[in-house]
């Protein structure tokens, strides 16, 4: 069997007296395309948020790629990662966030750019023809040049997508991608997300409010409730036919919501 | 007696041209090492480590509680009693800079803590280093906003280089007076000399608002 992409194995995170997951378990396998749903405070955005290393856990291990990336292995025992450790770890994953975090000083190429060139050591030529491609891929060609105060919430959250691909990432995480935008411009994004899917060899997790989307592009739900995955499973039975009550309320009162 | 004698504003014109250089000396120069040593300042208060950023907030908030003219003397005149004998025009610009570094360095905290916590994300993410998440991303968008700020500083500490005639370095000012001193005559110099404050500051002024304006143009930012 191989090894799973990402395990987050017994993680807990607490905030003071706050247990936001409890001993969480869960394996993502390559190339799985993951979604997380789940009412607020439920610990959801907290599994992305620990994976991009942005939250410390408070215990057990997260693995990517058969390594621990919260710790390393030193003299056989396990010590807190050292932060030469968690950079180069942390090079396997990339995030999109909910409200874009774009460079605002930069260009939609420039953003793009940036990591390529002071992380990876590429070439500034190299970069721009790579950076050039993603946002051509993600439909915005003709935007190279523009600031992120020129362009609109889904050609932001599409140069966002980008600036993560740049760095070739083996796990892409997307935080309710689409939770900031107009309406009318949550399709767009989501067609970049479904061809990225469709297209390269990415691990893709998600946290999403897009049940229609949830259901149609993953692999997997994860339900989440106060702090513990209270259900997954394939999309169509976790959405047409779910176990757990929580699960029923909580797609009944979304579905309702419209 | 006239008034006003245009005969004194020929003769006091040398003092004060001495003194006006000092005076924009001291100032360019104090200024410089205020803007470094403020940021520098201001960067390690943002140390994770808070032994070392309490200690960076407190000497902060040492140097903005006591008299700049104190810290002068202190410097001057206390130094010699351990054997650390200071230039006067070192130990004035150098404390006036130190001086001015402590004010700048609250103005640079403000504009870096404005910087919206998600750059820093967005730099982890990237996987992006922490020199170069300061340099390329926290920075360029914390300074822009701050340069009226820093400029008032600029301002102000011009004025104060007067105090500097109190360890005996002829700025404009002391040389006014100094005129007036030997000449009975005080109105040309002081006035003069007041005028210049007065269209230097101006000057400034102008150019800290072309400053602002370039800079935030150049980041596009608002």
């Amino acid at each position: 069997m191989s090894e799973p992409m990402v395990r987050f194995e017994n993680v807990t995170k607490r905030y003071g007296a706050l247990t936001v997951l409890d001993e969480l378990n869960l394996d993502i396998e390559r190339n799985e395309k993951v979604s997380i749903i789940g009412p607020s405070g439920s610990g959801k955005t907290t599994v992305l948020r620990m994976l991009m290393t942005l939250e410390k856990i408070n215990d057990g291990v997260i693995w990517v790629e058969g390594e621990p990336m919260t710790h390393e292995q030193k003299n056989g025992a396990m010590v807190p990662a050292s932060d030469r450790h968690l950079r180069r770890v942390r090079g396997k994953v990339g995030m999109v966030f909910q409200h874009f975090n774009l460079f605002p000083h930069m260009t939609a190429l420039q953003n793009c750019m940036e990591a390529p060139v002071s992380v990876l050591g590429l070439p500034k030529g190299e970069a721009e023809e790579r950076s050039a491609e993603l946002l051509d891929m993600v439909g915005l060609g003709d935007k190279k040049g523009h600031y992120p105060i020129q362009l609109s919430g889904g050609q932001k959250q599409r140069v966002a997508i980008a600036r993560a691909l740049a760095m070739r990432p083996k796990v892409m995480l997307f935080d309710e991608v689409t939770s900031a935008l107009d309406p009318e411009l949550v399709g767009e994004v989501l067609n970049v997300i479904r061809q990225l899917g469709s297209e390269h060899d990415l691990t893709m997790l998600m946290v999403t409010h897009q049940m229609g989307f949830a259901k149609e592009f993953s692999d997997r739900v994860c339900f989440f409730y106060g702090g513990k995955i209270a259900e997954q499973g394939p999309p169509d039975k976790l959405f047409n036919e779910p176990d757990n009550e929580r699960t029923r309320q909580f797609l009944s009162a979304v579905l309702e919501a419209g | 007696m006239n008034i006003w004698d245009w005969y004194y504003v020929w003769e006091a014109l040398p003092y004060l041209y001495r003194g006006a250089v000092i005076t924009v000396q001291a100032t360019l120069i104090a200024f410089a090492i205020a803007l470094v040593l403020g940021l520098a300042f201001a960067l390690i208060r943002q140390s994770n480590n808070r032994l070392v950023n309490g200690a960076m907030a407190e000497t902060v908030e040492f140097i903005r509680s006591t008299p700049l003219l104190l810290q002068i003397f202190f410097v001057y005149f206390v130094g010699p009693q351990f054997g650390i004998v200071i230039p006067a025009w070192v130990a004035g610009i150098g404390v006036l800079g130190i001086h001015y570094a402590a004010y700048c360095s609250e103005v640079y905290r403000a504009g870096i803590e404005a910087v919206d916590g998600g750059q820093w994300e967005a730099s982890i993410a990237l996987n992006l280093s922490r020199s170069r998440t300061w340099s390329r991303i926290i920075l360029p968008q914390a300074i822009p906003p701050i340069v009226p700020g820093l400029g008032n500083y600029f301002i102000g500490m011009f004025k104060d280089t007067p105090i500097l005639a109190a360890i005996a370095i002829l700025e404009m000012l002391q040389q006014a007076k100094n005129f007036g001193a030997e000449n009975y005559r005080y109105i040309e110099a002081i006035t003069m000399a007041g005028a210049f404050y007065l269209v230097f500051s101006l000057i400034a002024s102008a150019i800290v608002q072309a400053v602002s304006f370039w800079l935030n143009r150049r980041y596009h930012l608002q």
